[in-house]
């Protein structure tokens, strides 16, 4: 094994950190809201500062790559795709953090009617088997499993459309749980996000596996080869 | 990490010429350490001061402390000079076999060290040429000339030879220069393998190269050293505008 090669490897195993990390942080914020699980949001808007400090890590080791090795083709994709995902990591660590505030922000437990009727919760699970499978996709370095983000952020962004309307219905049924309503919709403004940035880096596991910009394209050619 | 090698405000002189001045520096042990520097800053000077080669050379003033394993190599009895010299390896920008076949350029040294146990020279031939990523290419004619194999074959044999009598030190001034890229990348991998078992300093004109094989830079100018530091610091952010100029090739 070459040094180029050996230190690519601390960086890919740093992102994959990152992300399970990230994963869990996503899976554990809907089991707070579940459950109204104080204990558990806390403990997910306290681990942020782990997710951004794998991404100050991997920003580090990226730049000592290009400064120390000067990559190119595979190896140049890999440090660049490698960037940009650990990026987007950090925001969806941002979002899973910000939930987790929302539940922390509830004066009382969310009327399971609610969480029903507005689909948070099948937003939420989506959004986690989203930001999962990326990170399945890239590990076994499957681009058609990554293809089935930009579809399925569509179930998303329809998800966070409805949003405004049911979010209303509830105020109006359940007036005692107004604020909790508003949380809610607020939560699901944020885990739309979700959906764009498991798309993003979809694009990077594209790009680096098959050397292909998807970025920019129209959908259909995106969904290209399924 | 203990230091293995030290040097405590050295300078050296050839006759009035000042080559090195004052120069402090700490070599943690199995580490690759590079030189790097313009033309004539006095890197191969410094390198020499480590198997006291500078010696050979006359009118030549060397104050200040030389230190391997905490000792200072410019006290030490004569006697031990040689034993020295078989601690410290060295490699050298050409490659520079003997005019002996393949195997006895390898088995050399330990033949001038009163070894003659066929056996344990044989083995230790076959681990070294292993060592120095060579045996395969080579293997089926030891009996051959060194002089007909590639440079790039030749560089790693004199590597093999100065593993051979196992030092814990090897010095390397421009070992690959010579060479075409595929033989540069085999030398640095073989860098990069040997420094769990030795420490290497490493003399380069290319950057990239020492940024690839080292731990620690060291940017020598006009015989002064300007910065020393790990190497990924020296090519992320270096703390001297000198060190930046040379290594971004904005220099002079
Ligand atoms: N034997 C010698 N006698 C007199 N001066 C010498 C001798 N060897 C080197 N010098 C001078 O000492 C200075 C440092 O030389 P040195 O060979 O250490 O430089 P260097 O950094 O290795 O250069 P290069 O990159 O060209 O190999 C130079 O100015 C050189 O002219
Ligand atoms: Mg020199």
């Amino acid at each position: 094994m070459t040094h180029l090669d050996s230190e690519l490897r601390i960086l890919k195993s740093d992102i994959l950190e990152m992300w399970r990390l990230v994963v869990l942080q996503l899976e554990k914020g809907k089991e707070a809201l579940t459950n109204f699980d104080r204990d558990l949001a806390e403990e997910v808007v306290e681990n942020e500062k782990r997710v951004n400090s794998y991404e100050l890590k991997i920003d580090k080791d990226c730049e000592n790559i290009f400064a120390l090795f000067q990559p190119v083709a595979t190896d140049l994709r890999l440090v660049l795709a490698s960037l940009k995902i650990s990026n987007n990591l950090e925001r969806v660590g941002d979002i899973a953090a910000s939930v987790a505030d929302f539940v922390l922000d509830a004066e009382q437990d969310f009327n399971k009617e609610i969480l029903e009727r507005t689909k948070i919760l099948e937003m939420y699970s989506i959004a986690n088997e989203m930001l999962a499978d990326t990170l399945e996709a890239f590990d076994n370095e499957d681009t058609r499993l990554a293809r089935t983000m930009f579809k399925r952020d569509k179930i998303l962004d329809k998800i966070d459309e409805a949003a405004l309307d049911l979010v209303y219905e509830c105020i109006i049924t359940y007036p005692e749980q107004a604020r909790n309503s508003l949380l809610v919709m607020s939560m699901i403004r944020k885990l739309e996000r979700v959906g764009d940035m498991s798309k993003n880096i979809a694009e990077e596991i594209i790009f680096y596996f098959e050397a292909k910009v998807l970025k920019h394209k129209k959908k259909k050619q995106k969904e290209g080869d399924e | 990490m203990a230091n293995k090698l030290e040097t405590i405000d050295v300078n050296l002189h050839y006759g009035d010429f000042h080559a090195l001045k004052g120069i402090s520096l700490a070599i943690p042990d199995h580490s690759v350490t590079a030189l790097i520097g313009p033309s004539g800053c006095g890197k191969s000077t410094y390198l020499r001061l480590f198997n006291r080669m500078n010696d050979l050379i006359p009118n030549t003033k060397i104050t200040g402390q030389v230190l391997m394993d905490g000792e200072d190599i410019y006290k030490i009895k004569s006697s031990k000079i040689d034993h020295l010299r078989r601690t410290v390896g060295m490699v050298f920008q050409k490659p520079n076999p003997f005019p002996k076949s393949i195997f006895e350029n390898v088995a050399y040294g330990l033949r001038v060290n009163g070894i003659s146990d066929n056996s344990f020279i044989e083995n230790q031939v076959e681990k070294t040429l292993r060592q120095a990523v060579l045996w395969e290419e080579v293997k089926d004619k030891l009996k051959k000339s060194a002089f007909e194999l590639s440079g790039g074959q030749q560089q790693r044999l004199c590597i093999a030879r100065a593993l051979a009598i196992e030092p814990t030190v090897i010095l390397m001034d421009e070992p690959a220069s010579a060479l075409d890229p595929i033989s540069t990348g085999k030398i640095e991998d073989l860098i990069f393998e040997l420094k769990n078992q030795y420490t290497i300093i490493i003399v380069t004109h290319n950057m990239q190269q020492a940024g690839r094989v080292s731990d620690y830079t060291g940017f020598f100018y006009l015989g002064n050293l300007i910065e020393f530091d790990k190497t990924k610091k020296i090519f992320t952010s270096p703390s001297k505008r000198e060190t930046e100029n040379y290594i971004t090739g904005r220099f002079g």
